[in-house]
C-alpha cells in the first residue's frame, strides 16, 4: 500500500469512497451559492436568446459589421468556443490512448465542457449568416431546384466538421456517462431512482456488457483522436483557403490546433479550479493533476509562441509587401492592442508555468487561466478582424465598432455555455467513478504470484 | 432481489476469490455465468474466457461506409449540378477529402455505439439477478443452475471467500 500511496497518479480511495464521494456532489442539495450562478447564466442565456430575437427582427446590420470587415465579433467569438472544445476531446480520447493516468480525475469535467463548448460554437455561423432560419441551406439535402451546396468551399467542410465533432463528442460523453449513471440510480431512491434508471439504460455492470462496451470505447478513442486534430485544422482553413493577408498561410492548421488545445486547457483550469473546492472534490482531483494540466498548458503555449514568432518572420520573409503591412499593422496598426493583447497573454504569460511553484499554486494558475481566456478571444479576433481590415487596395482599409448585439451576444453565450456546466455538475458524475475505480487495485485475499 | 431464473448468486470482496469461483465453476461444468464489476478488469475477462468483442466490426464497416458516402455524395452531388470553376475537375479528390474523412468518422462513431447496444442485448440479462452493490465495490457472480446443484455451487462460492450468498432455485 505504501507504493500506491506515492504515486500521485493513482487515487487514494477505495471503490466505495468513490461512488459516495461523487455521488454525493450530485445529491447534496444545491446551494444558495449555486443557485445565484445558475440564475446568472440563465439572465445571460436570456440576453443572448433577446439579442439573437433583435437580430432575426431587424437583421444583422444590429452588428457592427461594415466593409471590408463582413466576418467580425461572431466569427470571433465562433472560433473561440471551437478551439476551447478541442481541450475535452485530446484530454479524454488523446490520453486514453496513451494511458495516461492523470487525465482520469479531470476528463469528465473537460468532456462536458467540449460538448457544451461546441454547442454554443454551432450557434454563431446561425448567427452570423443573417437569414438564419435559412440556415439548412448548408446541408445538402434534395431541393425543388436540384441545387447541391459547394463540397470545394472550406465553409461546407466546416458545417461536416462541427456537426460530426459535436454528434461524435456528445456520443463519447454520454457513452462514458452510461456506468457512472448506473451507480448514481443504484445510491438514490423515489423519483431520481426511475429518471437516472432511465438515463442508465438498463447498464448492470455484467461481463456481456463490459465486453463490448470496453471495446467499443477503445475504438471511439481512437476516432476521436485524428477527429480533434481535424476539426480546428477544417475551421482554420476557413481561412487559409482564401487569399487574405495574414490568413493565407500553411502554418494555420497546426497553429490553431496548438491554440485550440491551449485555449480549451485555459478553460478547464477555470472551471475545474473553483469546481473541486465546491464539490468538495480536492483529494480526487489534486496538485498533481493540475500540475499535468499545466504542462499541458505550457507546451501547447510555446507551441503557440513559435507559431506568433514564424508568422511574422513567415511576412518579413515572404517579400509579398501586402503580408508586411498586415502583419506590421498588427503590431502597430490601430488594433495594436488586440495585438500585444494576444502575444502577452497567450506567448508571454504561458512561459511562466515553468516555474512548478505556480503550476501547482490554484491562485496563480487560476489567473493564468483568465489571461488565457482573455488572450485567445483576443487571438481570433486579430486573425479575423485585422486581417480583414487591411486587403490589398488601402483605399479599402477600414476599422469596425462593436455594437451593444456584438456584445450582448459575446456575453450571452457565456451564459449559454456556463448555464449547461453547471446544470450538468449538479445532476450528472463530474469525475468518472468507473474509471476511477479500474485505476485502484481489488482487494486481494492473497498476495498475487511475481509481487504483480 | 426478486428473480425469475433459477440459480445462485454470489457476492465477493476479493477479486482473486471471484476469479477462483469463475474458473471452478466453469471447470466444473457450468455454462451461462454472469459476472458483474464496477469497472472492467483484465483478471476478470481471463477468468470469464470470453473471445475478443466483435464490435470493431461494426466500427470497420461504419467506418468504410462513411467513408464511401462522403466522397460518393460529393463527387455524385458535384456532377448532378455542375460547377467548372478556373478550370478545375468537376469532382476534384482533395477538397473532397475532408468529407469523406468527416463522415468515415461519423458514421464509424454511431456504428460502433449502435454496436454496443446491438452485442450487449444478444445477451438477454431479464430475470438475472442484480444486486446494487456491484456498482459499488463488490464483484457478483451469477450461476444459472436447477436445485439439484444449488448446494454444491454454494459451498464452492463460500469456499473461495463469497461474503453473501443467495439462491433461488
Amino acid at each position: 500500500m505504501a507504493v500506491i500511496a506515492h504515486d500521485p497518479s493513482l487515487p487514494t480511495q477505495t471503490h466505495a469512497e468513490v461512488t459516495r464521494d461523487v455521488v454525493k456532489t450530485i445529491t447534496d442539495p444545491p446551494t444558495r451559492g449555486y443557485y445565484i450562478l445558475a440564475g446568472t447564466m440563465a439572465f445571460l442565456t436570456l440576453v443572448l436568446f433577446v439579442t439573437l430575437g433583435a437580430l432575426l427582427k431587424y437583421g444583422i446590420g444590429l452588428a457592427g459589421y461594415q466593409p471590408p470587415i463582413m466576418w467580425s465579433v461572431y466569427i470571433t467569438t465562433f472560433v473561440f468556443w471551437v478551439g476551447i472544445g478541442h481541450a475535452g476531446t485530446l484530454i479524454s480520447a488523446i490520453l486514453f490512448l496513451f494511458r495516461s493516468r492523470w487525465r482520469t480525475a479531470v476528463y469528465r469535467s473537460t468532456e462536458a465542457m467540449t460538448v457544451f463548448a461546441v454547442m454554443t460554437a454551432a450557434l454563431f455561423p446561425i448567427i452570423h449568416i443573417g437569414r438564419q432560419w435559412v440556415f439548412y441551406w448548408l446541408l445538402p439535402y434534395p431541393n425543388q431546384r436540384f441545387l447541391w451546396p459547394n463540397f470545394k468551399s472550406p465553409l461546407l467542410w466546416d458545417v461536416f466538421a462541427i456537426s460530426t465533432y459535436l454528434t461524435v463528442s456528445s456520443t463519447f460523453l454520454m457513452v462514458g456517462l452510461v456506468p457512472d449513471i448506473a451507480a448514481v440510480r443504484d445510491h438514490v431512491s423515489g423519483w431520481k431512482k426511475k429518471l437516472y434508471g432511465m438515463l442508465s439504460l438498463g447498464w448492470t455492470g455484467a461481463d456481456s456488457q463490459w465486453r463490448h462496451y470496453s471495446r467499443a470505447y477503445l475504438y471511439l478513442a481512437a476516432l476521436c483522436t485524428p477527429l480533434v486534430l481535424s476539426v480546428h485544422s477544417v475551421v482554420s482553413w476557413d481561412f487559409a483557403m482564401s487569399i487574405v493577408p495574414g490568413w493565407h498561410g500553411t502554418i494555420f492548421a497546426p497553429y490553431f490546433v496548438a491554440g485550440a488545445i491551449y485555449s480549451g486547457v485555459g478553460m478547464v483550469l477555470t472551471l475545474i479550479i473553483p469546481l473541486r473546492k465546491v464539490l468538495k472534490l480536492e483529494h480526487m482531483i489534486t496538485d498533481y493533476h493540475f500540475d499535468n494540466l499545466a504542462k499541458l498548458t505550457l507546451l501547447t503555449g510555446s507551441i503557440l509562441f513559435y507559431a506568433y514568432a514564424m508568422e511574422y518572420f513567415v511576412a518579413w520573409y515572404s517579400g509579398s509587401p501586402f503580408e508586411q503591412v498586415t502583419f506590421w499593422r498588427r503590431a502597430f496598426g490601430p488594433n495594436w492592442w488586440a495585438g500585444w493583447s494576444m502575444i502577452i497573454c497567450n506567448a508571454f504569460v504561458s512561459q511562466l508555468l515553468w516555474f512548478p511553484k505556480i503550476r501547482t499554486n490554484m491562485a496563480s494558475l487560476f489567473v493564468i487561466s483568465i489571461f488565457i481566456n482573455i488572450g485567445m478571444w483576443f487571438e481570433r479576433y486579430v486573425i479575423v478582424v485585422s486581417s480583414l481590415s487591411n486587403d490589398y487596395i488601402p483605399y479599402a482599409w477600414g476599422t469596425i465598432n462593436p455594437t451593444w448585439a456584438d456584445w450582448c451576444i459575446l456575453a450571452g453565450s457565456f451564459g449559454w455555455f456556463g448555464l449547461w456546466f453547471t446544470l450538468f455538475y449538479k445532476n450528472f458524475p463530474i469525475v468518472a467513478i468507473q474509471e476511477i475505480k479500474e485505476m485502484i487495485p481489488m482487494p486481494r485475499r492473497k498476495a498475487p504470484a511475481g509481487g504483480h | 432481489m426478486a428473480t425469475s431464473m433459477p440459480g445462485v448468486l454470489g457476492s465477493f470482496d476479493h477479486i482473486d476469490g471471484a476469479c477462483d469461483a469463475i474458473r471452478e465453476l466453469k471447470a466444473s461444468g457450468h455454462k451461462d455465468l454472469t459476472v458483474y464489476s464496477a469497472a472492467p478488469s483484465h483478471e476478470l475477462e481471463e477468468a470469464i474466457g470470453d473471445p475478443v468483442s466483435p464490435v470493431r466490426l461494426f466500427t470497420l464497416i461504419g467506418g468504410l461506409t462513411g467513408c464511401g458516402a462522403g466522397f460518393g455524395a460529393a463527387i455524385w452531388m458535384s456532377r448532378d449540378w455542375p460547377l467548372l470553376v478556373g478550370g478545375k475537375p468537376i469532382a476534384a479528390i482533395p477538397p473532397y477529402v475532408v468529407i469523406g474523412f468527416e463522415l468515415t468518422i461519423l458514421i464509424g462513431a454511431l456504428s460502433t455505439v449502435a454496436g454496443i447496444i446491438i452485442l450487449s442485448m444478444m445477451k438477454s440479462l431479464k430475470g438475472r439477478p442484480y444486486h446494487p452493490r456491484f456498482s459499488d465495490d463488490r464483484i457478483g457472480v451469477f450461476v444459472p443452475c436447477g436445485a439439484d446443484q444449488a448446494a454444491t455451487v454454494e459451498k464452492l462460492m463460500t469456499q473461495h471467500g463469497s461474503v453473501e450468498v443467495s439462491r433461488d432455485a
